[in-house]
């Protein structure tokens, strides 16, 4: 089966991201294909670089490049709600006179149409939020 | 669906049962909604739970800085987004009825809420 994935809580104050991670994860090994995971809400916030959880604790961003690494995933960041929340890739920082960015690696910014669209070609699309 | 499906629209059904401010899920819902208009779906808008104060008349929001959104629901036509459905159970339990919103909608009862959900596609929770 096709999944689309919205993540729409950000990492570590809330578990949906967690539960979507692991839910991927088992979809994937299990065969099915994830068409998209797109971040919305403060679920942009799970595409931040520069998180630094304590060692002892997973790292819910690294292991989202990680996994996208591995399995070639399409891991979405709205880009309205990443400039309310202040996430940006270098282009976007370039575009909007901003001296940082901090996109971390295997997201990628785009539109809501894109969360469209996995609604449109996934054959299921599992929302994880509150 | 298979990828040949492409242009077949679906039923997308969009949730929303939050008040409108206190927190973003509702103006980001209606962003979503405006969005997905361009892709000629099949769209409906269901209002459940504190999710009916979105559609209340009168909502002023001056004193909280943030912007009054409300008219936006009065747009959707524009974009051909109709059908708007509001759950019975949830507008009496909160004293309002069909009159206080801002735009017309379909009261319905919580079992017919229920078939209308097992009907979509895709439905998107907010």
């Amino acid at each position: 089966m096709k999944f689309g994935i919205l993540v729409n809580e950000g990492p570590y104050t809330h578990e949906a991201s967690d539960t979507a991670f692991q839910f991927v994860k088992a979809a994937l090994a299990k065969g099915h294909e994830i068409y998209r995971v797109f971040f919305y809400h403060d679920g942009v916030n799970n595409g931040t670089r520069l998180t630094v959880p304590p060692q002892d604790d997973r790292n819910v961003v690294k292991r989202w490049s990680d996994l996208a690494a591995e399995h070639k995933l399409d891991l979405v960041v709205c880009i309205a709600a990443a400039q309310r929340r202040g996430l940006m890739d270098a282009a976007e920082a370039k575009r909007n006179g901003k001296d940082a960015d901090n996109l971390a690696p295997g997201f990628r910014i785009s539109g809501l149409g894109q969360l469209i669209e996995a609604g449109i070609q996934a054959d299921r699309l599992v929302v994880f939020g509150d | 669906m298979t990828e040949g499906n492409a242009g077949v629209a679906k039923k997308f059904l969009y949730v929303n049962r939050r008040a409108p401010y206190g927190s973003i899920y509702a103006l980001e819902s209606l962003e979503v909604v405006l969005i997905g208009a361009a892709f000629e779906q099949d769209v409906s808008l269901a209002f459940l739970g504190d999710g009916v104060y979105q559609l209340t008349k009168g909502q002023d929001t001056k004193g909280l800085e943030v912007k009054n959104f409300s008219p936006t629901f009065r747009a959707l036509e524009d974009y051909d987004v109709t059908k708007l459905y509001v759950e019975k159970e949830a507008l009496e339990a909160r004293g309002l009825r069909a009159a206080d919103l801002v735009v017309p909608v379909e009261v319905v009862g919580a079992e017919r809420m229920a078939e209308i959900m097992e009907a979509q596609d895709v439905i998107l929770s907010f």
